[in-house]
């Protein structure tokens, strides 16, 4: 009826205002969804633009041609990529790709790139650096010379013109023009009773804002004199000093001005040597080949305990993934039991460790551990000396590791559990299969599907698990003879103190040694996912 | 469609050319523009641990407001020597940086700071021992503004003599120990891995060395102590003390119990330095401050001398100012109180010294306990000296032998030193 009713009264209406109206309606949801989408875009693509023009300023400013021609190559890629309707499955891919490259792809190149060099300290800059650290730190007070008060002038502008330091003189008062020409006496100046000078006729006295502003002319500023160079300490006073050493670019060495002794620029080390051998403390970086992976195979301090030490980083790994899984794992089918009452309560509370922090428990765990004042000792009565044997040490850190662990074996058993139909224990049953067999031919084998991955991720994680170790033991106990290769200690802790520990930091030999480890828990990694395909294929 | 793209790429091409020559443009301006514009507001960036940025932040803001400069101070919370390091070479460290002296050789090998140039007034208005230790290679880097080193912290209710030697200190500690008034005869931290920090004065008192000095006063690196016979003899004194001994050094002393087990009165002694008074105050506790007393017959016990230092960054974007401030500011006693309240270590300059010391007791009591120390060796190589040496520390004191371990420490420090 209503139709019916309506039907004329519809018609009646213009023709081409409800075809106006359908069209409307029918665009005005959809262009209102593209235009906030468009919106969307071109925010998104702004941030992009600008953050790369951000991120231009400091490669121009350093000059990393090549990294402004990257920036530059990928922006435009992306803005190529998101504003042509084409390539729809590149939309997708792009930013995680992108994000592939600058946090995985990026450091791992860093890192081997890092191993082939002497990067450390003593070799941290350019041999530019080096050289310029190695005449600052050489320039001496003059001995016996004067203490000028300084103000810092200029000709012109404040902020480009000419620099010159005004220096009076403490004994006569009497004010002197510096440039880089040397002193003239000057005109007439205002001078404070502290021998500063505010104002000088035909000159501009630059407060400290100014001054600061042109700091590095200022530091790099000085006016010669007989017996060195007049030179700024700070903004109000000057020294008459004398750079002990310089750098010759011919003979590419250091040459001490008192001493006559010459230091030639060695690259294959990146340091300036002497004749007799002896090298400064500033050096360079250099590319140093493939020193630091033979150094780490033929050292004997270092090769020597690597296998013992690699032994024991397989048992720690084996057994804090090991043992547990089987904890949680049987924590996991205790509580799978509809029988269990309050099952969510011990849920609750079995998680809690895994809630805790594990970099402040592992610390907690270390004073327990303690001989006289630690809980364990106390509360057990005993006078285990847990750190300071081999094998206490040792099962105290697995210790420690499996009551940070056995809570995430729990979830991803209690979950995996759940996963497996009741109806196909049930069937055992009835085939007259025991508990303990219908868990071992059914529940395991089904268990081990979902669960090999999550092994052997845990596998590698404690494989290099450096907290587990550098927090409660730092690798402890040593033997006597050799204080670099504890009875804990996994190979990222041993990397961790060679690298880092003897003589200041190298990050080029710490590279190349997390190379070597890379490359043992990759081995690893990959025969167990291979075998875990086979462990499917049997049982899917 | 083609021609679409093409002109998609065309706009993006100019767009890009556009930011780029906008870029550049930018910085051209910036360039020329942050003289004139910043001179009005030159900025000076100081680093400094949690506690003396807070104390130091008056003191910048004062500074800043007569020179007409803006100062920031920021807190670096760990690892500031690191941190430092890394950010300087990256051009993005501080200009100003505050921190322990023994930092400077490392410092400077990789030309992370500038000298100092100090007058001879100023020079002479601040401890000797400290000018001592911030002279590096004939350079003075940095100013120093407080001093610490270790003292012998005792319990005056259990222990109301200062003991003169260790012996006579483990006479009495064993004897409190029996009475089981207390359950330790000293805490003195040793850790698992040992602190050579911490056991240094005893190490120096039995005669042992760490680097032999050269002509000019210097560390001389290729002189290295440990492994000598020295000490080896030191060794086997401090083992005699430890766990197998007279169980005066124990390992489970560690950096996190020592004061609290001292403070919990389960020992009438101490070994340690100004930082652990405030515990010791705030546990009501009646105690003395001596020097560490040496072994009979011994050298003297010298502990180190740490000083903390306001170093100028050589890679920071103003370094005159930065001169200025350590150079004519950090001079100034007001600013050595300051930090002196922050956290009570004795100041360094003379002057703020003597201004404090009416207040407080402790502080000429613990620069009696530092009138032998000796600098903490800053040359590059003391980075070496810290792990073999702690954990030879701790195997002696767990009873192993001091001759095999102390040698095999020896090699493997000089190992490491190139």
């Amino acid at each position: 009826m209503t139709t019916k009713l309506g039907g004329p009264a519809r018609r009646a209406l213009p023709a081409t205002e409800p075809s106006r109206h359908q069209k409307d309606e029918s665009r005005q949801p959809k262009s209102g969804t593209s235009l906030t989408a468009q919106f969307v875009k071109i925010l998104l693509l702004g941030l992009v633009t600008a953050f790369a023009v951000w991120a231009a300023f400091p490669l121009i400013a350093e000059e990393h041609w090549f990294g402004l021609a990257l920036l530059v190559a990928t922006t435009a890629a992306i803005l190529y990529i998101y504003l042509t309707p084409r390539h729809i499955p590149a939309k997708y891919l792009v930013p995680g790709t992108l994000f592939l490259v600058v946090f995985q792809l990026f450091p791992v190149l860093y890192t081997a790139s890092t191993a082939f060099t002497n990067f450390g300290d003593g070799h941290r800059g350019s041999k530019q650096d080096a050289i310029v650290a190695i005449q600052t730190s050489s320039v001496t007070r003059v001995p016996g010379s004067a203490e000028y008060a300084l103000s810092i002038a200029t000709q012109g502008d404040p902020a480009t013109g000419p620099i010159v330091f005004l220096i009076t003189d403490p004994a006569t008062k009497a004010v002197s023009i510096g440039d880089a020409e040397g002193l003239t006496p000057a005109g007439a100046v205002t001078v404070t009773s502290s021998g500063k000078v505010t104002a000088a006729e035909g000159y501009t006295v630059l407060n400290a804002g100014q001054a600061s502003a042109r700091s590095k002319e200022i530091t790099e500023f000085t006016v010669p004199t007989q017996g060195g160079a007049i030179r700024s300490a700070g903004l109000s006073r000057a020294y008459e000093g004398k750079a002990g050493r310089a750098y010759d670019a011919v003979t590419d060495s250091i040459r001490d001005m008192t001493s006559g002794k010459s230091w030639v620029a060695d690259e294959s080390v990146g340091a300036f040597v002497a004749a007799d051998g002896e090298r400064l403390a500033q050096g360079w970086k250099v590319n140093v080949g493939f020193d630091n992976f033979t150094r780490a195979l033929t050292d004997d301090t270092i090769s020597g305990p690597f296998l013992r030490t690699l032994i024991w980083n397989f048992a720690f790994a084996l057994g804090s993934t090991g043992f547990t899984f089987v904890l949680g794992l049987f924590i996991a089918l205790a509580l799978h039991s509809s029988r269990v009452r309050g099952r969510n309560l011990y849920r609750i509370l079995l998680v809690l460790p895994y809630a805790m922090p594990s970099f402040a428990m592992l610390l907690v765990w270390r004073d327990m551990f303690n001989t006289d004042f630690g809980l364990i000792n106390n509360l057990f009565g005993t006078d285990v000396d847990w750190f300071g044997g081999a094998a206490s040490a040792r099962l105290a850190v697995i210790l420690v590791q499996l009551w940070l662990g056995y809570p995430y074996m729990f979830l991803v058993s209690t979950g995996a559990l759940q996963a497996i139909p009741g109806e196909l224990l049930d069937a055992t049953k009835v085939d007259g299969a025991g508990v303990w067999q219908s868990f071992t031919n059914v529940t395991l084998p089904l268990l081990m599907i979902p669960l090999t991955p999550l092994l052997i991720s845990s596998f590698a994680f404690n494989f290099n698990n450096f907290n587990a170790i550098w927090l409660t033991t730092e690798g402890a106990p040593f033997p006597a003879d050799n204080t670099t290769n504890g009875a804990t200690d996994l190979l990222i802790t041993y990397t961790y103190r060679l690298a880092f520990g003897g003589s200041g930091a190298q990050y080029g030999f710490a590279a190349a040694i997390s190379i070597f480890i890379f490359l043992i828990v990759a081995t690893i990694s990959t025969i167990s996912f291979r075998r875990t395909r086979q462990l499917e294929e049997v049982y899917s | 469609m083609r021609i679409r793209t093409a002109g998609v790429i065309a706009v993006c091409a100019v767009a890009l050319v556009g930011t780029a020559a906008c870029g550049s443009n930018d910085s051209k301006d910036k360039a020329s523009d942050t003289p004139s514009a910043a001179a009005a507001s030159g900025e000076l960036v100081i680093w400094a641990d949690d506690k003396r940025s807070e104390a130091l932040k008056p003191f910048a803001e004062k500074f800043g407001a007569e020179n007409g400069v803006t100062v920031k101070v920021q807190a670096i919370s760990k690892d500031q020597q690191t941190t430092f390091l890394t950010a300087s070479q990256q051009g993005s460290g501080p200009d100003v940086m505050v921190g322990a002296h023994d930092w400077i050789g490392n410092l400077v090998q990789n030309g992370a700071i500038d000298p100092v140039q100090l007058s001879d007034e100023q020079k002479n208005g601040i401890a000797a021992n400290a000018i001592k230790a911030i002279t590096f290679n004939g350079q003075t880097y940095g100013v120093p503004y407080a001093t610490e080193n270790l003292g012998l912290i005792r319990n005056t209710e259990l222990a109301p003599e200062a003991p003169a030697t260790v012996e006579a200190l483990v006479a009495s500690g064993k004897k409190l120990k029996a009475e089981k008034k207390v359950s330790e005869i000293l805490c003195l931290q040793v850790g698992q891995n040992g602190d050579a920090y911490h056991s240094y004065p005893f190490y120096s008192s039995a005669g042992g060395y760490l680097f032999g000095t050269n002509a000019a006063g210097d560390y001389d690196a290729k002189d290295l102590g440990v492994g000598k016979p020295e000490s080896v003899e030191a060794f086997k004194k401090l083992g005699a003390l430890g766990e197998k001994g007279d169980g005066a050094l124990k390992r489970s002393i560690t950096p996190e119990n020592s004061i609290a087990t001292f403070t919990g009165k389960k020992c009438a002694y101490l070994v340690s330095g100004p930082w652990a008074v405030t515990d010791v105050k705030k546990a009501n506790l009646k105690y003395d401050i001596s020097p560490v007393p040496g072994f009979e017959g011994g050298k003297e016990a010298t502990p180190f001398l740490g000083v903390q230092t306001f170093y100028v960054a050589a890679k920071g974007k103003n370094k005159a100012l930065a001169q200025e401030f350590v150079t004519n500011y950090v001079t100034t006693p007001e600013l050595a109180v300051a930090l002196y309240n922050a956290e009570p270590r004795p100041p360094a300059l003379t002057a703020a010294f003597d201004q404090v010391k009416g207040a407080d007791a402790d502080l000429q009591k613990w620069a009696d306990a530092g009138k032998n120390a000796v600098p903490l060796p800053a040359i590059p190589e003391m980075a070496a000296i810290w792990d073999p040496f702690g954990k030879a520390e701790a195997a002696v004191i767990g009873g192993a032998d001091a001759e095999k371990t102390v040698t095999a420490a020896g090699k493997t420090i000089s190992g490491s030193i190139k």
